[in-house]
């Protein structure tokens, strides 16, 4: 079963079109990766999944079903950037409101969500920070902390956007590993990545987009530098001799 | 000179003065900042009465700019202190000085005519009887002096640093690296601020002036993208509303003040809704338009897409095209029909098939959305 | 007087609830708006109610505190949407907005305030009073009025504190899981709206703004928790409030509001300098320690 089915979806912002008639099927357990130049829509996608964006045309299915009804199996990590990371509150508590879906109206987290918090936090090596107010925290803890929250949300399937943008390595590698158990665990990654160099050693399933899908399937047959050069066009020279070498290296790894 | 003449003029000359300022900062998104200091400047205005021994327009001056200019500078500390935001840092200072001004007014000048009413929306009604007299000699009224120099005054501010005004609100950064330091010509337009609004302040009092300050420039912006038409379109619409406003506040007996700060945000409201170009009306067509166009290129790049797969006689079925692009029948229905009739598509029985004009229209809406 | 017989008297007791009670639900609400970065929302929409207690007014004509302030509360409130469309259509900027909005409602206020005065009735109804406030006129049955509205207000932002916390925060988070974000935003708002509302009676329209940021400034200044800033702010507000009724009763010439504002403003000084960690004094003393 797939895990995301998208047909034909359009979604345009005023006069511009961010999505054109975009056709995606990702199958569950996989790590994707969402991957194109800057003003792809790779962010509108997510959003459009979501059900964040009003969309022109299309429908996106989640495990079969519209997103409404699957809402309980979906955890999402927005952009680092897109909250005040002043807010007067803990990491503990961030984590939290990944169990509020759950909890549905009024109710309030209990001991079991807090235990079950603490152990996502523990997932990303954050333990130790559960009552830090989470301004004190640097960019790469604050997105570990984000990704627990997704954690608590305990979905089947994960949208992330840029996880990985602006962070040091450990906190690169941790994400991974934990993206790593969760694949492992038949659940689905869906991650917008910005990193050519590192997507083919991260995901298993890779999305080319720019405004239309250019290629979408397993890393091996849809990651190649024919591909690439469509979804970059000219401007992207650098990164595809770049990755003509990783091929290479690839070819000769085989032999 | 008649007393309806004084009264006219003195607004015309406030809502130009006050019209050449506020485009600036409505551009630089600092029009709150004219609220602030418009309440902060009362308890400058009594520590002047204070100093001078009774009312005095110099030491009354004097005393509103230096409160002007702690608050500009208070406000600035505060944000800058990264403790209190934007909006917070101007809420915590104004209210503050507004409520020390009321404080000392009434505890210690309660028989004093410093009454609170003025203190809000002025009395530019009194402006014809308040004569400026020097040496004896009566030089007629004291509120055309005042305004008429400040309209000169910001006047040749505006002119004499329009390029510097200019390129320090559109690329502050440009600006500091050709030695153009934003910082200066902040603070320059703050004290300008400042000055506009002691003078507005004896006329309209402390919230109108900020309808003044605002209000037209914001009417302007809407109508035009060129930066001097906007300002001329700023003084004619503050002058507009004066005389509009003063013909209703004499037809209803009420603030003249008041009622020209109401015609002013009529004008705004015509320009919300009117503009040809920002306008609500002439936008909801254009954005009809635009949505139309792309629910169009829709359907003929859905089409192309599907062209050359096996399943295409199936995915070019009229309904499936509906259930697939989760179009309601009738919108289905209404985009086919525009399709057809503009010779983008054919339609056979069911089933529809791009025409050349079609395929050209497709492969440019996929050029165009990918650049 | 002495404060025993302060607390006996009628008026005395009649400010001081319902000033402290203002200082509990502004404190509670602005700490919403102040992390929302919605500081001067309260300041637009309290100028706006001006022409809403006219317009009551002028329809009714009467002088019940109810039907006044049910008609500053619909102003406040087109006021609030007036600002959206502002904001999303005319796109000129939310400072711009807040400037036009406050403005053009109060200038349409003082326009008919003066045009029912010039009729000979307004100084008799006393809709000035709503300019500066006047706690010291507060009868009982305004106090009941004022403790009801703050219980609704608590109440539901009691009810419904995750969900707030969450809209606040994390607007697009909350979405995706369900939340209607539109309409909790609302529901914020005329909380908002409730508060000015007791506001204009007690500190009145100018003022309203600092009762809204000052407590929730200063609570933010003492904690990280956005629970334990909430309570902070309700007890900041409502010593301001106490403060500035007490102060007020005990010697002439004290008006309630800015007395009220004054003493939040020393609060939030306090707060500012020698709170921990945030604190000015606190930091620079750490930074030539460290």
């Amino acid at each position: 079963m797939n895990a995301l089915d998208i047909h034909d979806l359009t979604v345009s912002y005023r006069d511009k079109v961010a999505l054109q008639d975009v056709d995606l099927a990702i199958p569950a357990g996989k790590l994707a990766a969402i991957i194109g130049p800057n003003g792809a829509g790779k962010s509108t996608l997510l959003k459009a999944a979501l059900g964040l964006v009003p969309t022109v045309a299309g429908s996106v299915l989640i495990y079969g079903q519209p997103y409404a009804k699957q809402r309980h199996l979906v955890g999402y990590v927005p952009q680092r950037s897109s909250v005040d990371w002043d807010f007067p509150t803990t990491v503990l508590d961030v984590v939290l409101m990944g169990t509020y879906g759950r909890l549905g109206w009024i109710r309030r987290p209990g001991r079991a969500e807090r235990d079950r918090a603490l152990a996502c936090l523990d997932q990303v090596g954050m333990a130790d920070y559960a009552d830090r107010q989470i301004g004190q925290l640097s960019g790469g803890q604050q997105q570990r902390v984000f990704l627990a929250r997704a954690l608590a949300q305990d979905a089947s399937v994960y949208f992330l956007d840029e996880p990985m943008a602006g962070v040091d390595a450990v906190t690169e590698q941790t994400i991974l590993s934990v993206l790593q158990d969760l694949a492992r665990q038949g659940r689905t990654i869906i991650c917008v990545h910005h990193d050519l160099d590192s997507a083919p050693q991260y995901f298993d399933w890779v999305v080319l987009l720019n405004v239309r899908v250019i290629a979408s399937g397993p890393l091996a047959t849809t990651f190649t530098a024919d591909n690439l050069r469509k979804t970059y066009g000219g401007s992207m020279r650098a990164a595809i001799a770049h990755f003509q070498h990783f091929e290479e290296e690839l070819e000769q790894a085989k032999r | 000179m008649s007393a309806f003449a004084v009264i006219v003029l003195t607004g015309v000359l406030l809502s130009a003065s006050c019209a050449l300022i506020g485009c600036f900062l409505v551009l630089r998104r600092m029009a709150m900042m004219a609220d602030a200091i418009s309440h902060a400047i009362l308890p400058g205005l009594v520590a002047g009465y204070f100093l001078a021994q009774g009312p005095s327009a110099l030491a009354g001056f004097a005393g509103a700019a230096l409160a002007a200019v702690v608050t500009v500078t208070l406000v600035e500390a505060l944000r800058n202190s990264g403790q209190v935001g934007d909006q917070s840092a101007i809420g915590i200072v104004f209210p503050a000085m507004f409520a020390l001004g009321v404080f000392i007014t009434s505890r210690y000048y309660e028989d004093v005519h410093l009454d609170t009413d003025a203190v809000l929306y002025g009395n530019i009604e009194f402006a014809p009887f308040d004569m400026l007299i020097v040496n004896g000699i009566n030089l007629g009224p004291q509120s055309l002096w005042m305004l008429g120099a400040l309209t000169l005054l910001n006047l040749g501010f505006v002119t004499l640093f329009y390029k510097e005004l200019k390129l320090a609100t559109f690329d502050p950064e440009l600006a500091a690296v050709m030695g153009f330091s934003p910082a200066l010509i902040h603070y320059a337009l703050m004290l300008m601020l400042s000055v506009t609004t002691v003078g507005a302040f004896t006329a309209v009092g402390a919230i109108l002036v900020v309808a003044f300050l605002i209000v037209p420039a914001a009417t302007a912006y809407l109508l035009t993208d060129d930066l001097k038409r906007m300002i001329g379109l700023a003084v004619l619409a503050g002058v507009l509303s004066v005389v509009i406003g003063f013909l209703f506040a004499l037809a209803l007996d009420a603030s003249v003040a008041g009622a020209m700060a109401t015609a002013a945000g009529v004008l705004f409201t015509l320009a919300v809704l009117l503009s040809p170009s920002k306008g609500l009306l002439s936008r909801r067509r254009q954005l009809q338009q635009q949505r139309q166009q792309v629910i169009l290129e829709n359907l003929v790049v859905h089409l192309l897409n599907h062209e050359h797969i096996a399943a295409e006689s199936h995915e070019a079925e009229v309904t499936h095209l509906r259930s697939e692009l989760r179009w309601s029948p009738a919108l289905a229905q209404r985009t086919i029909r525009q399709a057809e009739r503009a010779g983008l598509v054919e339609q056979h029985g069911d089933r529809l098939t791009l025409t050349e004009a079609g395929r050209a229209l497709a492969r440019q809406a996929q050029t165009r959305a990918e650049r | 007087m002495s404060m025993a017989e302060l607390l006996s008297d009628y008026t005395a007791r009649n400010v001081a609830l319902g000033s402290g009670l203002l200082g509990v639900i502004s404190g509670v609400l602005g700490c919403f708006a102040v992390l929302r970065r919605q500081g001067l929302l309260g300041d637009v929409l309290a100028h706006a109610a001006l022409p809403g207690i006219c317009l009551a007014y002028l329809l009714t004509n009467s002088k019940s505190s109810l039907v006044l302030l049910l008609g500053a509360a619909i102003a406040g409130w087109l006021a609030a949407l007036a600002l959206l469309q502002i904001v999303q259509q005319a796109r000129l900027g939310e400072d711009s907005a807040l400037g036009i909005v406050l403005s053009t409602f109060f200038a349409v206020g003082i326009t008919l305030l003066t045009f029912l005065t010039k009729r000979g009735d307004a100084q008799g109804a006393g809709l000035d009073r709503f300019l500066f406030g006047q706690a010291a006129a507060l009868i009982e049955e305004d106090v009941f009025v004022i403790a009801v509205l703050a219980a609704i207000a608590i109440g539901a932002t009691a009810l419904f504190y995750k969900e707030f916390k969450l809209l606040t925060f994390d607007a697009l988070f909350a979405r995706s899981i369900g939340l209607p974000t539109q309409a909790l935003s609302v529901l914020l708002t005329s909380l908002v709206v409730v508060a000015i509302v007791i506001g204009l009676q007690t500190v009145g329209v100018v003022l309203m703004a600092a009762m809204l940021i000052g407590p929730a400034v200063a609570a933010r200044q003492w904690t990280n928790r956005l629970g334990i800033m909430i309570v902070l702010a309700a007890l900041f507000g409502a010593a301001a409030g106490l403060a500035g009724a007490l102060l007020s009763l005990s010697a002439e010439n004290i008006p309630t509001g800015p007395v009220t504002i004054l003493s939040l403003t020393l609060i939030v000084v306090l707060s500012l300098l020698f709170a921990p960690a945030r604190g000015l004094v606190w930091r620079r003393l750490n930074r030539s320690g460290g």
